[in-house]
């Protein structure tokens, strides 16, 4: 039961001037400017900008600040002022075949065509801290190669071609749009990859791998991960034509995963597929594999019980908005409802006692 | 689609160029270019959202990805001739310029508007691009699969 309070409301006020000076932080240290976290902290700018499912790397730096740093509350931020916009309309599918890479790798084929470009990556660092970032000290340019630009095909369409992977039907079906309904189940599979390329990628992670460790037994391979540049088209009624509109970056994760077929059907491969915002190649892994491991029933697979396998509990605590809502919203005075429960026990309490007592009368 | 049939495709060409390139590039050139000419605003500045969406295992069927923020307008010049910008982001003189670069795309102003606009946008993205690439193509590898003795 909600009961409204009333008062407090200076101490409220009070409080948020306290944020506000809090968030400055120590006055002799220089203030930070959006642009500098937009520019240096751009991984944790993705992040908003995936889970706040609005790519605007400006607005979610703002947000970072405003936030403290809560990549959370900053998402929270996000996703509050994406409803405030008007809907131009939806794009023509990104086709990602076309993407400029900044890195695209194959777990799969060492020999892809295009090559494997490693880009600006963590990995093969030794992970140590270092400590010349600590101190003053400008970065020189990296260094550069020749290039000759050769096509970077998607590595799937190679064993498309043999038929060695399931295929993947297209449509001209508008997508069912989870922002604009009420997400319901069962879900179309167009619902929950909208669903996880948004959902925490806390949770995502964990999901993706409680699947590796054998929680739904569905073995990845990452055959393609590739993030860069795509342009974003959409039609424009009063032109009567498609223009680009922007330019994104995307991280796109292709997964290969073990067989289907039966007597009749030829073994093949199924896939898995991750697409997020930004450069955020643990967050699509992530996808991909539970997008793997949702898939069971199409794929006429056997329910293993694995959390990751249940539509209902991935869609449904997924999202990181809805959750931290629920969740912090017991913090929030609740004082009727525990009046109630106070009186509740001290009347069980008061019962028991008198039980007691009468016992020990007879 | 076929870019030499598409009667568009020099419209969408500087439509899309407009859109992509930053806000205080277009901003710094539309007033190099010293053109003022009589207009209406059509459509007031708009910022709003577009859904992008992408394809189910990159070939499929298409799903919402999220979505951007888009700002558009639209102008009239006095000759009749109708603009359209629509930009990404949030710059409302970003679309406006962009209307109006594109209404005097379609008059006698194009040349000039071309040479001292369009180029410099147009040489300025692919010189980013071509800067990318290039440090992309330094961290391209060749794995070798080592051949464990075993036999």
């Amino acid at each position: 039961m909600y009961v409204a309070v009333k008062g407090g409301e200076r101490a409220i006020d009070n409080a948020h001037a306290w944020l506000a000076e809090e968030r400055r932080g120590d006055r002799s240290v220089a203030e930070l400017g959006v642009a500098q976290i937009r520019e240096q902290l751009a991984l944790a700018v993705n992040r908003v900008m995936a889970e706040g499912s609005l790519y605007d790397p400006d607005l979610a730096a703002l947000a970072i600040k405003q936030a403290r740093g809560d990549l959370i509350e900053a998402i929270f931020l996000i996703r509050a002022y994406r409803t405030t916009l008007p809907r131009f309309g939806g794009s023509i599918p990104i086709e990602t075949e076309d993407m400029t890479c900044d890195r695209r790798v194959s777990a799969t084929f060492k020999d892809a065509p295009g090559g494997q470009v490693l880009g600006p990556t963590f990995d093969y660092t030794h992970r140590l801290l270092d400590f010349k970032l600590a101190a003053e000290g400008d970065v020189g340019p990296a260094p550069v190669g020749d290039t000759a630009t050769v096509p970077t095909p998607h590595i799937m369409s190679f064993l498309d071609r043999e038929g060695l992977i399931q295929s993947e039907p297209a449509s001209d079906e508008t997508p069912a749009d989870l922002t604009r309904a009420p997400l319901e189940l069962p879900a179309g599979r167009a619902l929950r990859l909208q669903s996880l390329t948004r959902a925490d990628e806390g949770f995502i992670l964990g999901m993706a791998y409680s699947t590796q460790r054998g929680y739904a037994r569905n073995h990845a391979f990452v055959a393609e991960l590739r993030i860069g540049a795509v342009a974003v088209e959409m039609d424009i009624p009063e032109l009567g034509f498609a223009i680009e509109i922007g330019e994104i970056t995307v991280t796109e994760c292709e997964t290969v995963n073990q067989f289907t077929g039966s007597r009749t059907e030829p073994a093949q491969f199924t896939r898995g597929y991750g697409l997020v915002f930004g450069m955020t190649e643990r967050k699509a892994i992530s996808m991909a594999l539970v997008d793997r491991a949702l898939r069971w029933k199409e794929l006429g697979e056997d329910d293993l019980g694995a959390p990751a396998q249940d539509e209902e509990f991935v869609l449904y605590h997924s999202d990181n908005i809805q959750a931290t809502g629920f969740l912090e919203h017991i913090k929030l005075p609740h004082y009727v409802d525990f009046q109630s429960e106070l009186e509740l026990i001290r009347k069980l309490r008061r019962e028991a006692h008198a039980n007691i007592a009468q016992e020990a009368a007879e | 689609m076929n870019v030499m049939s598409d009667p568009n495709a020099a419209r969408k060409g500087w439509l899309g160029l407009l859109a992509k390139s930053p806000a205080t590039d277009v901003a710094r050139l539309w007033t190099g270019l010293d053109i003022a000419p009589a207009h209406t605003v059509l459509r007031a500045p708009e910022i709003g959202g577009v859904m992008v969406r992408g394809k189910a295992g990159a070939v499929g069927a298409a799903f919402n990805l999220g979505e951007m923020t888009v700002t558009r307008a639209s102008v009239k010049l006095s000759d009749g001739t109708v603009g359209h910008g629509y930009v990404q982001g949030r710059g409302k003189d970003h679309a406006l310029q962009a209307a109006l670069v594109d209404a005097l795309m379609q008059t006698d102003a194009a040349g000039a508007v071309e040479t001292r606009l369009l180029t410099p946008l147009r040489t300025a993205m692919m010189q980013a691009k071509a800067d990318r690439a290039a440090k992309a193509a330094a961290t391209k590898v060749d794995f070798f699969t080592m051949v464990r003795g075993e036999d």
